[in-house]
């Protein structure tokens, strides 16, 4: 007896050092967030978590007295009830006030939750294989301009030969820009798999699914940068998508964003102008890593089976049109998107001229943005 | 054929017809049969594990270290089917075959030919199953809920064989449920009324119905699935008008009903061994099977609480929220009742009984997270992340499998008429009980902390929880093969066990003898209240 005492009490030290340490470190617990939602979500995980505490201590406690002294090596004789109506309806009842009582304030929150309407902004989310892009929408829901937004942590990092940064996997090339103390909405939506854009500090997570519009509404009030990743498998690079959300004061933002629209118009003029070899290399290098890369790799061999390589390819050193409108229009039935649904003519050009001479692919054409457009906007 | 033909003719035969393979290949003797699918869930159990143990050491620190992501892709969804439809339910099979005509007093499964082809069918599904990691391409890495059109446009070319190998185990579940139906409502020993059968023969009872409902929707999912693959239909296609939810809600439809599917039957197991060890009838019998039956209604519609996050309507969500939240009445009653039951019997801790204490105390920590999940404002931060991991596997390790375990050591003297070694088999406990929950528990803090599932590398603060977990899931996983030779040393040396085994066990398999004779109750027993236990 004396040594079960000692066992009972070296685990309670146990059991108050890791509740010790569990207080001191916050990354035990939910988190806030720093929307009234996702606190409104919290205190709703914490109540439940207390109710789940307190239920499960006197169910246990029950059972554990009932093992000590219940037993048969201290004489126990064994009772004779197995029933009792009161025993069982009072089980019943008091959980499912319980419950009912539990249901009041979830339900308060879902409501508040599904309360879109009255934004000042509004952003399409779209998910691809496997990066998010987002375009800003004007009042018509026409974008005015968008851009993508693909994982930066570099490939040494995650294979282990360069040391882990800050934001390891929780950092972006674009991240997303919205404004604080303004109502923001997401619509959300997915060109190939079913993907989740999920910032845990906004307490918002929604799934994107092709052919389907999700809405989803925010309202930040401290500047920040948050971080989130997808949460829906699709694929193989389904760990490497992550959200990186910037909450920028409101004058910095209306700044940024006249910037942006400056920016955009300058993208257009780029359609009609003519590039240089170089730069359409320098450009399409760039295409290519955020586009391509990953599945073709970045030298070009692919994954095969599933993912050809281009490095001396039947496609990249054929044809030149065959070759463009295999990137714009995908192959159906495979992971191959139709990328003239995301790239603009000066990016398809540079990466198409990328591919047909980087490797050793050695054609003697040169592709142009023109090119592009005259060979799709043909009858 | 003529062996089968020969063998239910000559009943007086003593032992099996036939020797070596053809003993084993033509069976219909519903203990072999049991035996079969016991010993096949235990090896698939193993190579689950396996990929378990691959997946905990690529994820033992962040960075990729051992595989590439479409690999541990493939790993994570050959885990959860594997699993699920290779190890847990067929063990559940194969002791309903040992079990329930013992408890009912039959002489047989009321089918026995239809029993034999139920589980050699088996074999070849998984064998299909695993062979496509072998394939060019890859195996199946949608996950094993494989939701479109991840599993249809963008899958590889292996899932037709993943969908023919579902066809086939829907089939041998089909075909187990009828038969285990057709042996409870038509075999029972006579003065052994509905209300008078054991609890482990109810609650298969009502699995067995569950079984019958849902393999179908799941065999008519993978054929949609099959269709638009190969045939051009656009069921789940949004760019033909299909829709990927409609895949959600119809595979839900079969999944919820299948989380219960196992862990009724871990109810009933529970409720055998705890009266027999606490000494005392089952508190609260008739609300156990009323508890068992609405639990089973329910199951029917809460699918959609899987899908939160896709995007239904307020009126919606609030139904499934609802719903989900009445389920935790009949679970807690359940719970109560084991608790009363023990409360003031007189109870001795063999293995069995560690076993289930363990089932109803982690079982219900798996409970508390799923009702946590339910709320919907709340699920939104809990989905698709370690803490449903965490959730699902408590429910089903310390849940589903250790109820399993438990009715191994609980039955294993009956089957081979020895005991196995007290001793060992408590160390096995004490490593899987630590085991399991170094292993978990640490996942709901990842979960929480906004660590996604079916991810193979993660962020920097996550490190510590998937350090811990992953030298929880070695200690596990070495338990088990433990376990192994804990069962094997029984069988071969262990101390002969008498024909009741356990001092506080009633029950119409207690009164033959130990070991169970090739053929039993070929006469009625006589049943009395005095087997009338739980
Ligand atoms: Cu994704």
């Amino acid at each position: 007896m004396l040594n079960k005492a000692q066992l009972f009490r070296n685990a309670a030290v146990c059991v108050s050092l890791a509740a010790t340490w569990s207080l001191g470190a916050d990354e035990l617990n939910m988190r806030t967030g720093v929307t009234d939602i996702s606190k409104a979500v919290y205190d709703l995980h914490m109540i439940m978590l207390w109710v789940c505490v307190i239920i499960g201590t006197v169910v246990f406690s029950a059972m554990f007295i009932s093992m000590l002294l219940h037993r048969k090596s201290r004489g126990a004789i064994p009772a004779t009830f197995h029933d009792s109506l009161k025993l069982e309806f009072a089980w019943t009842i008091i959980p499912m006030a319980i419950l009912i009582a539990l249901a009041i304030p979830a339900t308060g929150t879902l409501i508040e939750m599904y309360d879109t309407g009255g934004e000042e902004l509004s952003i399409e989310v779209r998910a691809y294989q496997w990066k998010w892009q987002y375009k800003y929408l004007d009042e018509d829901l026409n974008s005015t301009f968008s851009f993508f937004s693909n994982m930066s942590t570099p490939k040494d990092q995650i294979y282990n030969k360069e040391a882990k940064g800050e934001h390891y996997l929780l950092e972006v090339d674009n991240v997303l820009r919205i404004p604080t103390n303004r109502k923001v909405r997401f619509l959300i939506t997915s060109e190939d798999v079913i993907h989740a854009w999920w910032v845990p500090d906004f307490g918002i997570k929604r799934d994107a699914v092709p052919g389907m519009l999700n809405d989803l509404w925010t309202l930040v009030n401290e500047p920040g940068t948050y971080r989130g990743q997808c949460t829906e498998l699709c694929g193989k690079d389904h760990g490497f998508m992550p959200i990186v959300v910037e909450a920028m004061p409101e004058a910095d933002y209306d700044a940024w964003y006249l910037k942006q629209v400056a920016a955009e118009s300058a993208r257009i003029e780029a359609l009609s102008k003519t590039f240089s070899a170089d730069e359409l290399m320098l450009e399409g290098e760039k295409v290519y890593a955020s586009f391509c890369a990953s599945c073709h790799q970045l030298d070009g061999k692919g994954v095969p089976p599933v993912f050809p390589g281009l490095a001396g390819s039947s496609v990249a050193v054929g044809a030149r049109d065959e070759h463009l409108r295999l990137v714009y229009e995908g192959v159906p039935g495979t992971s191959m998107a139709a990328f003239g649904k995301q790239l603009d003519a000066a990016q398809l050009a540079a990466v198409v001229h990328y591919e047909r001479h980087a490797w050793g692919n050695n054609t003697d054409d040169i592709t142009q943005p023109r090119d592009v457009i005259n060979l799709f906007s043909a009858p | 054929m003529n062996a089968v033909l020969e063998s239910s003719h000559d009943a007086h035969h003593h032992g099996p017809v036939n020797t070596g393979l053809k003993r084993w290949l033509f069976t219909t003797n519903h203990k072999d049969i049991g035996t079969l699918y016991l010993w096949f869930s235990f090896s698939m159990f193993l190579i689950g594990g396996v990929l378990a143990l691959i997946i905990r050491t690529e994820l033992f620190q962040p960075g990729l270290q051992f595989i590439e992501p479409e690999f541990f892709n493939q790993m994570t969804t050959n885990h959860g089917l594997i699993m699920v439809f290779g190890a847990i339910m067929p063990a559940f099979v194969g002791l309903a075959n040992w079990m329930v005509p013992l408890m009912v007093g039959a002489p047989d499964m009321a089918l026995p030919r239809m029993n034999n082809l139920s589980f050699w069918i088996l074999p070849f599904a998984f064998t299909m199953i695993i062979s496509t990691l072998f394939m060019p391409g890859g195996g199946p890495n949608f996950g094993w809920t494989f939701y479109a059109p991840l599993s249809t446009t963008y899958a590889p070319d292996s899932v037709t064989f993943f969908i023919f190998a579902v066809h086939i185990m829907g089939a041998s579940s089909i075909m187990g449920s009828i038969n285990i139906i057709a042996t409870i409502l038509n075999m029972r020993a006579p003065g052994m009324t509905l209300m008078k059968m054991p609890l482990f023969v109810w609650t298969w009872l009502i699995t067995a119905y569950l079984l019958l409902a849902v393999m179908p929707v799941l065999a008519g999912v993978v054929t949609m699935m099959l269709f638009d693959i190969h045939f051009g239909t656009s069921f789940f296609n949004a760019a033909g008008g299909g829709d990927p939810v409609m895949f959600q809600h119809i595979f839900w439809f079969f999944g919820h009903p299948e989380v219960y599917i196992m862990i009724l039957p871990a109810f009933g197991v529970v409720s055998q061994i705890i009266p027999t060890f606490a000494r005392k009838r089952l508190f609260g019998y008739d609300s156990m099977v009323y508890a068992t039956s609405s639990i089973a209604f329910l199951s029917f519609i809460v699918w959609a609480h899987h899908m939160f996050t896709v995007g239904m309507p307020l009126a919606g969500q609030l139904f499934f929220m609802y719903a989900t939240m009445i389920i935790a009445v009949p679970t807690g009653v359940k719970v109560f009742n084991w608790v009363s039951t023990m409360w003031q019997g007189s109870m001795t801790f063999e293995t069995p009984m560690l076993f289930s204490i363990a089932f109803v105390i982690l079982f219900t920590i798996g409970g508390f997270s799923g009702l946590m999940l339910a709320i919907t404002p709340a699920d939104y931060q809990y989905h698709d992340t370690y803490f449903v991991v965490a959730h699902f596997h408590y429910v089903l390790v310390p849940g589903a499998l250790f109820s399993i375990i438990a009715a191994v050591y609980y039955w294993l003297p009956k089957w081979c008429g020895r005991m196995y070694d007290e001793s060992l088999g408590k160390i096995h406990f004490w490593l899987s009980f630590i085991g399991v929950n170094v292993t978990f528990f640490p996942q709901h803090f990842s979960g929480l902390a906004g660590m996604p599932r079916r991810v193979p590398d993660y962020a920097m603060q996550f490190a510590d929880f998937n350090m811990i977990s992953s030298v929880g899931a070695f200690l596990f996983g070495f338990s088990q093969v433990f376990f192994l030779y804990v069962i094997i040393k029984a069988i071969k040396s262990g101390q002969p066990a008498s024909d009741r085994v356990w001092e506080g066990a009633h029950g119409l398999e207690w009164t033959i003898a130990s070991p169970a004779p090739y053929h039993t109750f070929t006469e009625p027993p006589v049943f009395d209240d005095s087997e009338v236990h739980s």
